[in-house]
């Protein structure tokens, strides 16, 4: 079941972001819903954390997907041993109530007086924003689960303002007052936290603290970004951020929907931009990570829900159209999360060929409506709508009778359409020509919807041509994507050549004695195969017309050989011949016992400098005896001891530029020491002399 | 008695010089024989490169060059130590040790580069 649900879900994938590829958006359906349930399993019957929990069940409720039953015991253990103990953090309790909302868990007496003091005295001691998100909207959620219970909020404007207090110029929020930081998300909390206070607050805001918060949101929703497909998105300034552009936008639009409820007031935002958010969620398919689909489906379900903007998505099940089944084209309106539009009609404005972008081939066509399948149709096409590549521009245009909520539509959607259709081959024929004089040696005609036996015979002086007239539905010129034209040897060997069409002629000409080289001068028999095929042609053809037998001269010596050609067709995705790399050859290096026997010989000279010495009858009277010249003349010795050593690490491991800085320092010192030293010597030898 | 003469000359040549460098003082014989040392020790480098070839070039000019370089600046001291030598008179024999000591420094950072 697994595993079929996986390929099932690969499937999915690719097919909604091809369809994405096109820019039709199409709104949630089965495939999420199925989806949903391989992405949010839970682990040995229960989720990781009561934030997992929630998430999982939050979506499958807004699906519709009835999983409660299952998860119910233990999650709800979990609840009501977070909402009775005294020692939850803000964050747990508020996740633990966002559970009990959906699952509905016994929870008992004491438990809702205790959890919620403790939210009031963490909306007291709050500094952070967190602190201040999960505390607020906690009492919230409790006041909607325990309407007995006396919730208040104490001084709100003081906590309005303090949660204001964190806000910046730019619309964004910032996480702490130490953190100069700010966030679009956190803005996002920030603004369901500011609706959660004006609804637990026991009196009416200042209108000035409201209208600060409204051009907070317009600053805001300045910063929203654009794909090129319409869609709009908000994202973080930083590269770092630890939110993507999914939770970002998720939290802006959880947070605008929810200050919007609680001022009983529209969204704030020009209609394009709504359904330009919608479209973003819409656009990301299936998401194969839970918290991404959890994103979707809430932002989604906010934009639905809200009473003053609900979008809504126009789709098409296919963007092909094919002039030989005469099948109308069909399109579906309903709202994000796929539910039904009110009413409305759908207007075809217009029809961009691509060929010609200037005008449209159909103006202001009013599509059908069909109640049984809930689509809009058009079944009719006019004469001059020819088979090719469209961009349709549709129009919805909503009923003039009051709706429950207020519905906004794009002023217009673009969608990319394909129209295919058969192509008529005619006067297709292959003549073998004499070359200089292009007289027609033989010719044949040729039925290429179906296989011939046509039998030719050319020599390397010779040329040959093929000719055929391709006409779209209308009889307008057609140039097919893919025109080949293959000549294969008895031996397996292949050459392809393309057939160029221009106006409503395509035509090749093979001249064999410019080929002769490239055939490799292989004479014999040769099949010959057409191909012809296009994106918009429902009859593309694959023929083998036949064979020509041609008489090449012999292969002189420097031709190159036909390459090989193996039995097995794909051997040639198998591995290659393995290339055998020649390196430098190592230098001779002479023997070790030759090189240790030398290094001993060279030691010699120095011994013998050393006996020399002796016999010399050398002295170290003249080192100085008072301890202080005694003192820099050793410090002399140790110094050029110090640089020899310092030589012989720079030949071992380090590099120059280590040893210029250590030279430096040591020569320095060397300098001075040996400066003193030498004066010293010199000083006592002018003494001897002196006296 | 040709050949006799002549060999008892190159003996009573061989007998002066002989006795005649055993004069000198005893820092300039040091000096000889440090240079003589440098010196041998170079060719020891030089029949080595001829049996077994010069594969590591700049190995063998480094260390032929080390010993010819620091055969070269003790001729260098030893003649500005000289006493006998004129030109020289005005310089302290301690300032050109310093020299000596200064150069021989710089030639072995060097070769050391060189060595490789």
């Amino acid at each position: 079941m697994m595993a079929g649900g996986n390929v099932r879900f690969l499937v999915l994938i690719l097919a909604v972001a091809i369809c994405g590829a096109a820019s039709v958006f199409q709104p949630i359906s089965d495939s999420h819903r199925s989806a949903a349930l391989d992405v949010f399993v839970p682990v040995d019957g229960s989720y990781k954390s009561l934030e997992e929990a929630y998430e999982a069940l939050k979506t499958l409720e807004i699906l519709g997907i009835d999983k409660k039953s299952d998860l119910s015991s233990k999650t709800c253990e979990n609840v009501v041993k977070v909402l009775q103990s005294s020692s939850s953090t803000l964050k747990d309790a508020f996740y633990a109530l966002n559970v009990n909302g959906i699952l509905k868990c016994k929870i008992g007496e004491a438990g809702p007086k205790d959890i919620v003091s403790q939210l009031q005295a963490g909306v007291k001691d709050a500094k952070l924003l967190l602190d201040f998100y999960y505390s607020v909207r906690g009492l919230v959620l409790a006041k909607e689960q325990f309407p007995g219970t006396d919730i208040s909020l104490g001084d709100a404007e003081a906590i309005f303002r303090s949660i204001k207090s964190l806000s910046q110029s730019d619309g964004r929020w910032r996480y702490s007052s130490n953190n100069p930081e700010s966030s679009t998300f956190a803005a996002g909390l920030a603004y369901e936290t500011l609706a959660g206070v004006i609804l637990l607050a026991p009196s009416e805001f200042d209108p000035s603290l409201i209208q600060s918060v409204k051009t907070g949101i317009l600053k805001l929703s300045d910063s929203i970004q654009k794909y090129d497909d319409g869609t709009f998105y908000f994202d973080e300034k930083s590269v770092d951020a630890s939110q993507g552009p999914i939770s970002t936008t998720a939290s802006v639009i959880r947070g605008l929907t929810s200050f919007a409820a609680s001022e009983s007031t529209g969204l704030n935002l020009p209609g394009d931009k709504i359904v330009g958010l919608a479209k973003f969620f819409l656009g990301v398919g299936i998401p194969g990570d839970a918290k991404d689909f959890f994103n979707q489906i809430d932002a989604l379900a906010c934009l639905e829900d809200n009473k003053f903007s609900v979008p809504l998505i126009l789709s098409l099940p296919s963007t092909a159209i094919s002039l030989t089944k005469k099948e109308p084209l069909k399109v579906k309106v309903s709202t994000v999360l796929g539910s039904k539009a009110p009413a409305l009609s759908v207007k075809l404005t217009q029809a961009l060929s691509s060929k010609s972008v200037d005008s449209s081939v159909i103006n202001n066509q009013e599509l059908k409506f069909d109640a049984d399948s809930a689509t809009y149709f058009l079944d009719s096409f006019p004469k001059n709508f020819d088979i090719g590549k469209y961009t349709f521009v549709f129009k919805i245009v909503l009923d003039e009778s009051a709706h429950e909520k207020v519905y906004i539509t794009e002023a217009q959607t673009k969608v990319p359409i394909a129209a295919t259709g058969a192509i008529s081959i005619e006067n297709a024929e292959i003549a073998v020509l004499d070359s200089d004089i292009g007289s027609v040696e033989s010719q044949k005609k040729l039925d290429l919807t179906k296989d011939g036996a046509v039998s030719l015979s050319a020599n390397h002086l010779q040329k040959l041509r093929l000719s055929f007239q391709l006409t779209t539905p209308l009889g307008n010129a057609f140039k097919p994507h893919q025109a080949f034209f293959k000549l294969k040897h008895e031996s397996q060997v292949e050459h392809i050549f393309l057939v160029k069409t221009s106006g409503k002629k395509s035509e090749l000409v093979l001249d064999f004695l410019g080929l002769v080289e490239k055939l490799y001068y292989l004479s014999g028999k040769y099949e010959i195969q057409l191909t012809i095929g296009d994106a918009s042609m429902e009859n593309s053809l694959l023929s083998n017309i036949g064979h020509i037998e041609l008489d090449l001269p012999e292969r002189p010596e420097k031709a190159t050989r036909p390459p090989l050609q193996s039995t097995e067709p794909y051997s040639r995705y198998g591995p290659k011949a393995e290339i055998s790399h020649i390196f430098r050859i190592p230098e001779k290096l002479p023997a070790k016992q030759l090189s240790l026997v030398f290094l001993g010989v060279i030691v010699l000279p120095f011994i013998g400098f050393l006996i020399g010495l002796t016999r010399l009858g050398v002295n170290i009277k003249s080192f100085p005896s008072s301890t202080g010249s005694a003192i820099s003349a050793l410090l002399f010795h140790c110094g050029i001891g110090a640089v020899l050593l310092l030589y012989v690490l720079f030949w071992l491991k380090l590099d120059l530029f280590t040893t210029l800085k250590a030279l430096s320092l040591l020569g320095v010192f060397l300098l001075f020491v040996g400066h003193r030293t030498l004066s010293q010597l010199a000083s006592a030898s002018n003494k001897l002399k002196s006296a | 008695m040709a050949r006799s003469s002549t060999s008892k000359d190159a003996q009573d040549l061989f007998h002066s010089l002989r006795s005649a460098y055993l004069s000198t003082p005893t820092n300039l014989k040091i000096i000889d024989l440090y240079v003589c040392f440098a010196v041998f020790t170079a060719l020891i480098q030089v029949a080595y490169m001829a049996l077994v070839g010069s594969f590591p070039f700049n190995s063998f000019l480094s260390g032929v060059l080390s010993c010819i370089g620091t055969a070269v600046l003790a001729v260098c001291l030893r003649i500005q130590v000289n006493k006998e030598n004129k030109e020289f008179k005005d310089l302290a024999p301690e300032r050109a040790f310093a020299d000596f000591v200064l150069c021989n420094l710089v030639l072995h950072l060097v070769i050391i580069n060189f060595l490789g």
